[in-house]
């Protein structure tokens, strides 16, 4: 504080108070989520696919409800898995090309910090709202009512970690014209163990099962995940800033 | 009492197999307005990314700066979809944290009066560029680095930016900007020609 006040003192120029770390994030975060209420594509078009391929998958394996409803936790992951990609390909790319990035790259704080609001806000318009609709299209593929808390919570965790891994792909591809399929290359094997855990707790839970083991993996998976991917996305960033 | 806020001592540049600049040389005091010239491509604002700490190409020498800077690049992260008054709210560099009556009343600096709730998009070029500019007149770092801060200006935007160079220059401020223009800052201007650095 008195260090403060002499600077304010020895000038008006160099006043600049402390940064308020929580105030920047939540400020930060409202921006991020005006932006995806601005452009509504980002979050429907995700929703969309989702519904598409859900109406599809019927049409192509018949409409024998028992056979449906044995592929339907692979078929939900599946295409949650892919509406993640699609929005782990958009993440960083308008910040990027604006310079919005570069001036939070040089923020008074660490960048593995700063760039949470923005997984925040993404995860909140893409995977939350995925998860809590989830149950409807799972109705459609004939996923049984009961096991719909497992598809939710599998879900949430799943689209978080999902998110946290094809951001690191994201920071370290964006400045790369054109670097989808590249995005895609690098993080799809890293999908398989989260694409396994999550099929694995719907396949226990429609069939009397024990989801919890599976559901467990998931929260590791997030805790770990929520820990070191934004160093990890940070580093990233910097190499595509080549800071 | 001037306090020395920069020094470039003996600064290259290299882009890919090419040398840039070779022996940059110059200190940058409180009080002082730099503007640096060359013509295209001589590297103004490679040099500028650089003591911004932004380098996308190889630096060597060493660069000293204080902490508190503002830097503007010729991206200047304006979001289309967002308001004037939510842009500079929300800038990413984390300045100073602005309130909103703070925000308007630098957005009437920059005769941006009734513009605060307009879409950064629907502005002309000159209009975002003087929003990105009203980050000057909010609370931000002693040392300026500015790219190209006069572009899409007219006559009264480039008066209001020099009158602010000097206002933030008395208060204790520096500033070092890029410009092609011959700015009007009498003898308060301090030029550096990049060409004689020029590596080739």
């Amino acid at each position: 504080m008195a260090n403060e006040s002499s600077r304010q003192a020895s000038n008006v120029s160099s006043g600049l108070p402390e940064l308020n770390l929580s105030q920047f994030l939540w400020v930060q975060t409202r921006r991020h989520l005006g932006l995806l209420i601005a452009s509504p594509g980002e979050i429907v078009n995700p929703l969309l696919f989702f519904l598409l391929v859900v109406i599809l998958f019927p049409l192509g394996l018949g409409p024998d409800p028992e056979q449906l409803s044995l592929l339907a936790p692979g078929i939900l992951w599946v295409v949650a898995l892919l509406a993640n990609l699609m929005i782990c390909m958009r993440l960083f790319v308008d910040d990027f090309e604006d310079g919005s990035l570069e001036q939070l790259a040089m923020a008074p704080l660490p960048l593995a910090v700063a760039v949470v609001p923005q997984l925040l806000a993404s995860w909140l318009a893409s995977g939350v709202i995925l998860s809590l609709v989830s149950p409807l299209f799972g109705l459609m593929l004939g996923f049984p009512l009961a096991a719909a808390p497992t598809l939710v919570a599998s879900l949430l965790m799943g689209t978080l970690i999902m998110l946290l891994v094809g951001a690191i792909g994201a920071a370290l591809t964006v400045g790369i014209q054109r670097g989808g399929i590249l995005l895609a290359l690098l993080i799809l094997p890293l999908y398989v163990p989260i694409l396994i855990a999550g099929t694995r707790a719907l396949e226990e839970a429609t069939s009397q099962g024990d989801p919890m083991v599976a559901l467990a993996l998931l929260g590791a998976g997030v805790t770990g995940g929520l820990v070191l991917a934004p160093v990890a996305i940070a580093a990233g960033l910097r190499v595509s800033l080549e800071l | 009492m001037s306090e020395t806020l920069l020094s470039v001592s003996d600064v290259s540049i290299n882009k890919g197999l090419r040398q840039l600049l070779r022996g940059v040389d110059f200190t940058v005091k409180s009080g002082e307005i730099w503007q640096l010239r060359g013509g295209n491509g001589v590297g103004k604002t490679s040099l500028l990314r650089a003591m911004a700490g932004l380098a996308r190409v190889e630096v060597f020498g060493a660069i000293n700066r204080c902490e508190d800077m503002l830097y503007s690049g010729h991206a200047t992260a304006l979001k289309g979809a967002l308001s004037a008054r939510d842009n500079l709210l929300s800038h990413p560099s984390g300045m100073g944290m602005p309130t909103s009556a703070e925000v308007d009343e630098a957005l009437g600096r920059v005769k941006l009066q009734g513009y605060e709730e307009a879409k950064a998009g629907r502005l002309s070029a000159g209009q975002k560029r003087r929003v990105a500019l009203a980050r000057l007149f909010l609370p931000s770092g002693r040392l300026w680095l500015l790219d190209e801060p006069f572009t899409a200006l007219d006559v009264l935007g480039v008066k209001i930016l020099e009158e602010r160079f000097i206002e933030h220059a008395d208060a204790g401020g520096a500033v070092v900007f890029t410009s092609h223009q011959p700015a009007d800052l009498g003898d308060r201007l301090n030029l550096l020609n990049l060409e004689q650095f020029s590596g080739e």
